[in-house]
Formats: structure tokens, C-alpha cells, sequence
């Protein structure tokens, strides 16, 4: 079972989506000096021997979505404020999917830099859940131990652990953790003037009341996924 | 004489490249002008209005609107003419859209060409004289050239409404293509379930007389009297006395004939009968494997037949039928697949068009509907369809799209499904074309229910590896080459022009594009009649079509044929030639070079003349041009009124010349 809004940045309101100041940042992308370069070209893909059909079934049951669905009309593209970091462009992803080219889709780092904004699921004329899929794609890619952008992987888990810890997210400790795990002491350090003043950044954690049983959605998680 | 202008903007079209007011000053100018105005809409009811009020205030003898083209208008505002009490040819038309305002943006140059186009309408207009068309009586029965969907659908629509029917029908048997096909889309009924009841009305319906192995040799004739002759090919059997029992089949020894049927999938006997349903249910040898007619020995199907009907001595026969009317409903051919080399087709026994896979999906096709491998006879698991075999290819000579494909390939691979639970179909295609009732949705079927694997991409290059294909090409979404094994290979082949189209096109005097189609009189507005009057399109023969528009378009031509014959007489246009009994020196140049005949030789007080026969006339002035007397001339095209225009536009003041 995937964590859906746990792996994921809080979900947004349909207004607030609209307005690009709303898009939540990943860390990972301010290490990007440039536009990600594609994948190289690819190989001749052989249809019958490539297509792994158990991995379009895994997707589509895991996702709860059918990609069949998908006519390749790229307005989750056309929507999808990543796309510039991606190198596989989200509408092909679901394309790869559909093809069963499942090597290339979960070595790829899109699925690892989606934001999970959303405004592909929003703008789907087919309803697909096309965010969901990308999730589900993140969850398969770490399961079959692919970790093509580690940064972002060292910052879902140390934010992971964080909630773990203190039933929240505590976000100073959850820098240190990050910081200390990659090295990358300044990131984001030129946001600090303007986050301080406002009291979002505290030095000492806030637990929240139901923070036992937080560790025990966790607990159960695990034991789930070991069984 | 007085002659009123009326010069229309047509909304924007002529007025926002033409000055329209200052045409209608210059032409108040012109000599016999005694009205002129402009107008926003002529053809509209006020339009029409203010012509018929101008003609009555003014007592004008004659009208000249400028504005689009006489073929869209010119019987309107005839009538318009007529209903203010002038003589409808006292009318003229100067085109000042399609002729100006559509092809100049200069306005002032625009401006110009008008007020000489109103001119030389003005002159021809005072040249003009009165005529008065003649009443002739209509043969109220109906010729329909081809036996499929569309052809029987007219016939049977004819023929409930009355009228005598006769339909030719080529080959042995009515139903054409759809007889062909397994399932229709996108309700996936059976074709022959739906198309066989009709094919058994035509067969059993009084008003119909079929004539199948039949073809149109000669047409004369003109709207309201055509004289047919058809050509009844030899089928070696009395059909009369042939009951079709088919055990002549049964018993033929030469097996190895054609089996144009089921698309040439297997052979068939000399002797046959093309199908289980076929109208009329009879059989005809094919001269080319019958024994008896190559080499002399055999006669088995004489022996056995329990009505003696075999006749080797049969011969081709002509018919003569008159008709009022004819519907053409030709339809269509394939495009011919072995041209794609790299796909292989002709050359690879599983690489087979689209038409014959429908004959191994058909439960009466050669393979009893199990979808074998003509090549080894296995089921097929992996099945390439690959789209647009002959249609959106330039390099080709077929650049438009033949309509139908997408559909019936998403057809075929819902049946092949259907057939082989096991097997998974591809489909390599361009663009989904699909803008029916239902359409899309079918095609979304395919691949969300099926599970067919739509690839967007054409096909580089088909070639065996071991007893598989690999058909490569590309996935455009994917941008990537990709490569599919397949046990099977359809070719969804386009369709082009029937085979003999352009000459039967010539017998009736209609035209057809670079591509064999017929020419529809107006795209939009007369989309199943010709521009030769009684003479109407059904089906793909004007251009690729699907079954429920083919079936459309055979009902509305035959809808046009019974408001056609609704009236006992019809009007003939005078528009004709007209000999000058007293010029004329009986050289008869024009007796040899009318097209339709309509000149003949006569006797006038014992020298010869030529005398125009009116009726079958078609105005064309042909004859004008040759007659060295200048003694035939055209009616509303004379000499005199043709002159007057040039006159008026050569006539110019050396400062208009300037300009």
C-alpha cells in the first residue's frame, strides 16, 4: 500500500493550485543548474518481448487507474510545471506505461522530481489520476531499489522520519537531518531571513496529541510490507 | 429599353473589396440605364423584393445583378424576373465575386473590373431576346448502375415509390462490398444478417428488373428519355431454367477458378455460385478454367444439372431498356497493396488486405470463419493491422483519406478478440479518423476493453524471421522505433475509383476528379446529383464512404429521382442551337461535330439543311464555332450578344485605358 499524502507535499486547493507562487518546491530542484538533458536516444523497442504486461497490471492495480484510457492528447504536459526538469515529458511516461516499458520508465527521473501539483490529474479529459500514477511509479522505482535522483529520496526519508518522530513534520530538524545526509548545508539558507520573522521555522519540535498513534501507522506499515 | 442594376455586397464578400456604390454610379451612367442601386443581399427575400419593385416602378425591360456566380444564383433571380412579368432570360449576371472581389485585394482596380463587368452585362442585355422553353413527356422509369448497398437501397426506395427499376448489376451476384464484410461497425451486426433481406426484396420486388453479369454499354439520350444498351454477359447457364441447387459445384472437376468472392483466398469450381446468399442465386462458368470450354471435354455440370440448364454455346447479349433517370452507384475498388513493397503484401503469404482477413472472419468464408494462417493454416496470436495502405500518400497518388479504415480496423480487432481469446492485436496507425454516431467511442472500445495496442506510427518495412514477421516502425508517443512480431499481417487498404469509372463517367456525360470519383453538381448543397440533368450518385463512386452513408445517399438520390418524375412533362431549357434555314448550305460540319448527335440532315425543298433536334441539344455551341455561314447559332449565346460584350469592354476611352 502507498502512503499517498505522506511521500507527497499537502495537498492543495484548487485556487491555490492555480496561482504559480502556490507550487510546492522539492529541495532537489534547486541543485539544478539547467535544464535536464533527455534520456539518450532510444534503442529500437521489440513490442512483443518488452512489454511486460504484469507491470502495466501492477500499475493500474496499485493506482486504482486504467492507462488504457490515455489518448496521448499531452495536457498533462502542457500543464505540468516540471516539465522543463523532466526527462521524460509526464504524457510519455504514461505512453511507456502503456507499452509496458518498464525499465524505462522506473529508471527515469521524472517520476522522482514530480511534485505531485497535480494540475495533471485536474486537467485529464479522461479522469485519469495521472499523479496517482507518477506516485505509484515513485513507490515501484524505490522498491525495485532505483535511486536515479538521491537527493530527493534522502529528503523524503529524512522527512519521513521526522513525522515518524514527532507525529509532524519538524522542520528545522528535518533540514539538519537532510543537510547532514547530503552535504548541502546551503540550501535554501536564502530563505531563512523571510521564514524566521513569521515563525514557520522553530528551533524546537511541536509534537502533535496523536503522535503515538502516528508511530503506529507506521508500525503497521511496516509490518505490512515485511509480511 | 430599360435596364435596372443592382449591385450586391454580399455582406463583406464583394463590398470589402469593391467599391459597390460607385458600380452602381457608373453603371446609371451606361446607355438604356434606368435604374441602379446597390444592395446588402440580393438574393434575399427583401433583395428579391427590391428587384421586383424596381422592375414595376420603372417598367424596366431587363435586369442585371452583379454579385457571385451564376451557378449559385442565376435560377434565382430568373425566377425573380419572372414573378415581376419579364421573360426570365431577359435577365443577366455579371460576376463580380468569384471573378473580383475574391481574387483582388486592389479595391480600386476591383472597383474598375465590376463597372466593366456591368457593362458588358448591360450590353448582352440589350441584345438579349425572348425565349420560351418547351414541354416534352418523362419515361418515369428508373436505370440504377450497381448492385451494392447504395444501388440496392435506391432501387428498393424507387421502386416502393412506384416507379419501374431496372438495375445492372456487373458481377454475378448483388451485394457488393458489404456482402463481403463479416460484422458492420460500430454495432458489430452481422453484414450479411442485415444486408441479405434486402438483396431477397430486389430478387422478389415486382417493380425490379435485375440484370446481374450485366454492364452499361451505351447511354443516349438526354434527362426524361435515355436509351440504355446493356450488355449481358455470357454466364453459360440459362438463368431461367437454373434453379441453383449447386450441384454442378458439387460434381465440377476444374477447381482452380478465380474465387473473386472471397477476395481470392483459395480457388473455387469453374462453375458457381459466388456465395450461399447470392441474388440472383445462379450459376455462371468461368470461361477461362471450364474444360468444356477450353478444351472440349467434360461437360460433368451438363450431365448432372436436373434442369438442363448449362449453355455452352451461350453469347454476349444487348439489351435495350429507356429510362428517365439514372442513379450510379458504382462504388468502389481497393487500392492495389503489392505497391507498398516493404510491406510485402503479394509476396508473403500472411501479409493479406484487410478484405480478405473480413472473408477469414466471415463464418461463410473459405475457412468457415476460424481465422487461420494462410500460409500454414495456424491461428495467428500476434495480429499486425497496419493503417493507411493507400490513403494519405502523396508518394502514392492517394493523398485523401479513405474514411472507413480506421473503423473497420477497429472492427477487426475486436472480432479477432472475439475469435482468439488468446491472441493480441496491434494497430500502427497515423490518426484516428473517426467522426460517426458511436464512432469514437467503438474505438475506444478496441483498446480499453480489447486491448488492442494502437501504435501512432506507419509501417518502414514487413520481412519473415523464421515462420513470424517483424514489422518495424515507430511509436511517435514513445519516440522511439519499435518492432513487432507478428504471426499475421493486415493491410487496411484504401479505396480509389471503380476500374472503368472515367469511361462509364463519358456514357453519361458526368465528370470525375483526377481520381476516377464522380463530380457531385454542389458539394454541400446537390451532393448526390451530376451536373448533367437525370443523372445521380449513390455511394462511394463520388468518393470513399462508409455503409450508413452510402445507404443516406442511395435514398436521397432515389428521392430525387421520384421529385424529378413527380411532374408528367418536363421543360426543356432553350438554351439550343437554331439553324438559319436560309444561310445554311447543308455542309453538315456540325452534323459531325455535335457531341450528343443532336443535329440531323434534312430535306428542305430538295437541297439539304441541318435541323437541331432540341430535346437532345445540350447547348453546348460547338456547332456555333464550326458552322463556316455563321448560320447555327446558340440561343441567349449568339454571335450578335457575345459581340456586344466584347464591344463593351473594348471600347474604352483612351483614359479609362490610362488608368
Amino acid at each position: 500500500m502507498p502512503l499517498p499524502g505522506i511521500l507527497c507535499p499537502t495537498r492543495q486547493t484548487a485556487s491555490q493550485r492555480d496561482s504559480p507562487k502556490a507550487w510546492p518546491t522539492w529541495p532537489a530542484l534547486s541543485m539544478q543548474t539547467g535544464k535536464a538533458k533527455r534520456i539518450k536516444a532510444m534503442e529500437t523497442i521489440h513490442v512483443n518481448s518488452s512489454c511486460d504486461e504484469a507491470f502495466i497490471h501492477a500499475v493500474e492495480n496499485e493506482s486504482g487507474e486504467n492507462v488504457s484510457l490515455c489518448y496521448q492528447c499531452g495536457n498533462c504536459t502542457a500543464g505540468c510545471p516540471y516539465t522543463d526538469f523532466y526527462d521524460i515529458p509526464v504524457s510519455q511516461i504514461m505512453r511507456l506505461v502503456q507499452m509496458g516499458q518498464r525499465e524505462t520508465v522506473l529508471s527515469c527521473r521524472s517520476i522522482w522530481l514530480c511534485a505531485t501539483c497535480e494540475s495533471c490529474t485536474t486537467r485529464c479529459p479522461n479522469n485519469i489520476d495521472v499523479a496517482t500514477v507518477m506516485d505509484v511509479l515513485r513507490h515501484m522505482a524505490r522498491r525495485a531499489g532505483k535511486n536515479p535522483e538521491p537527493q530527493v529520496k534522502t529528503f523524503c526519508d529524512s522527512f519521513l522520519a521526522s513525522v515518524k518522530r514527532h507525529g509532524r513534520v519538524f522542520e528545522a530538524g528535518l533540514m539538519a537531518s537532510y543537510m547532514t545526509k547530503t552535504g548541502r548545508i546551503l540550501t535554501d539558507a536564502d530563505l531563512a531571513p523571510k521564514v524566521l520573522p513569521k515563525g514557520k521555522l522553530g528551533f524546537t519540535p511541536h509534537n502533535i496529541v496523536g503522535k503515538k498513534e502516528i508511530t503506529e501507522i507506521f508500525q503497521r506499515y511496516n509490518a505490512e510490507k515485511n509480511s | 429599353m430599360k435596364i435596372g442594376v443592382f449591385v450586391c455586397h454580399c455582406g463583406s464578400n464583394i463590398a470589402g473589396t469593391v467599391n459597390v456604390g460607385s458600380v452602381a454610379e457608373e453603371a446609371l451612367k451606361l446607355p438604356s440605364v434606368a435604374f441602379a442601386s446597390d444592395t446588402m443581399y440580393a438574393c434575399s427575400e427583401p433583395g428579391q423584393d427590391a428587384i421586383i419593385e424596381a422592375i414595376k416602378e420603372h417598367r424596366l425591360d431587363g435586369v442585371v445583378v452583379a454579385s457571385c456566380s451564376p451557378r449559385m444564383h442565376e435560377p434565382t433571380f430568373r425566377k425573380t424576373v419572372e414573378r415581376a412579368g419579364l421573360n426570365r432570360y431577359m435577365f443577366e449576371m455579371a460576376n463580380i465575386r468569384e471573378h473580383v472581389s475574391w481574387i483582388g485585394k486592389d479595391k480600386d482596380a476591383n472597383t474598375r473590373k465590376a463597372v466593366d463587368l456591368v457593362a458588358m452585362a448591360v450590353a448582352k442585355l440589350t441584345q438579349d431576346r425572348e425565349l420560351t422553353p418547351k414541354t416534352f413527356d418523362i419515361n418515369k422509369r428508373v436505370l440504377v448502375i450497381g448492385g451494392g448497398v447504395a444501388g440496392i437501397q435506391a432501387a428498393l426506395d424507387c421502386a416502393d415509390g412506384g416507379l419501374e427499376v431496372v438495375l445492372v448489376e456487373k458481377t454475378s451476384s448483388i451485394g457488393g462490398k458489404m456482402s463481403k464484410l463479416d460484422k458492420t461497425f460500430p454495432t458489430v451486426d452481422c453484414s450479411s444478417c442485415i444486408l441479405g433481406p434486402k438483396m431477397v426484396d430486389v430478387a422478389q420486388h415486382p417493380n425490379i428488373t435485375l440484370y446481374a453479369s450485366s454492364e452499361v454499354a451505351d447511354v443516349k439520350g438526354y434527362v426524361g428519355n435515355f436509351n440504355v444498351s446493356i450488355n449481358r454477359k455470357a454466364t453459360y447457364v440459362d438463368w431461367a431454367a437454373c434453379t441453383g441447387c449447386g450441384l454442378c459445384m458439387e460434381k465440377c472437376p476444374s477447381k482452380k477458378s478465380r474465387d473473386v468472392f472471397n477476395e481470392e483466398i483459395g480457388t473455387t469450381t469453374a462453375i458457381n455460385i459466388p456465395f450461399p446468399q447470392a441474388i440472383p442465386k445462379k450459376a455462371s462458368i468461368d470461361p477461362e478454367f471450364c474444360l468444356k470450354l477450353t478444351k472440349g471435354k467434360c461437360g460433368v455440370c451438363e450431365k448432372v444439372c436436373p434442369t438442363n440448364a448449362i449453355r455452352f454455346e451461350q453469347k454476349q447479349e444487348t439489351a435495350e431498356e429507356a429510362v428517365g433517370a439514372i442513379i450510379t452507384a458504382t462504388g468502389y475498388d481497393l487500392f492495389d497493396y503489392t505497391r507498398y513493397e516493404e510491406y510485402g503484401g503479394g509476396r508473403y503469404a500472411d501479409v493479406i488486405t484487410s478484405l480478405q482477413y473480413e472473408r477469414l472472419l466471415s463464418a461463410s468464408g473459405p475457412t468457415g470463419g476460424h481465422i487461420k494462417r494462410p500460409s500454414d493454416g495456424k491461428e495467428p496470436k500476434d495480429v499486425v493491422f497496419i493503417q493507411c495502405v493507400g490513403s494519405r500518400d502523396k508518394s502514392v497518388d492517394r493523398p485523401y483519406c479513405s474514411g472507413f479504415c480506421c473503423m473497420y480496423t477497429a472492427k477487426q480487432a475486436i472480432l479477432t478478440k472475439d475469435h482468439l481469446p488468446e491472441s493480441q492485436s496491434y494497430v500502427f496507425y497515423m490518426d484516428i479518423r473517426a467522426p460517426g454516431k458511436l464512432y469514437d467511442e467503438f474505438t475506444r472500445r478496441a483498446m480499453e476493453e480489447y486491448g488492442t495496442k494502437y501504435i501512432r506510427g506507419r509501417v518502414a518495412m514487413v520481412y519473415p524471421k523464421g515462420d513470424k514477421y517483424i514489422v518495424r516502425g515507430a511509436d511517435t508517443l514513445m519516440g522511439a522505433q519499435v518492432e513487432v512480431e507478428a504471426d499475421l499481417v493486415v493491410l487496411a487498404v484504401g479505396a480509389e475509383a471503380a476500374k472503368g469509372a472515367p469511361q462509364l463517367a463519358e456514357k453519361l456525360r458526368i465528370s470525375y476528379d483526377a481520381y476516377g470519383f464522380y463530380m457531385e453538381s454542389h458539394p454541400k448543397l446537390r451532393p448526390v446529383e451530376t451536373n448533367t440533368a437525370g443523372v445521380f450518385l449513390a455511394g462511394s463512386c463520388q468518393g470513399p464512404k462508409d455503409i450508413p452513408t452510402s445507404v443516406g445517399q442511395g435514398s436521397a438520390a432515389a428521392a430525387k429521382v421520384l421529385a424529378l418524375f413527380s411532374k408528367d412533362q418536363l421543360e426543356s431549357d432553350p438554351q439550343v442551337s437554331v439553324v438559319d434555314i436560309k444561310r445554311c448550305v447543308g455542309c453538315g460540319k456540325c452534323i459531325q461535330t455535335c457531341p450528343f448527335g443532336a443535329i440531323e440532315e434534312m430535306d428542305f425543298r430538295g437541297m439539304p439543311k441541318a435541323n437541331v433536334i432540341e430535346t437532345i441539344c445540350q447547348g453546348c455551341g460547338i456547332c456555333t464555332s464550326t458552322c463556316p455561314q455563321g448560320a447555327i447559332q446558340l440561343q441567349h449565346f449568339t454571335d450578335n450578344q457575345i459581340l456586344a460584350e466584347v464591344n463593351a469592354i473594348c471600347q474604352q476611352t483612351p483614359a479609362q485605358n490610362l488608368k
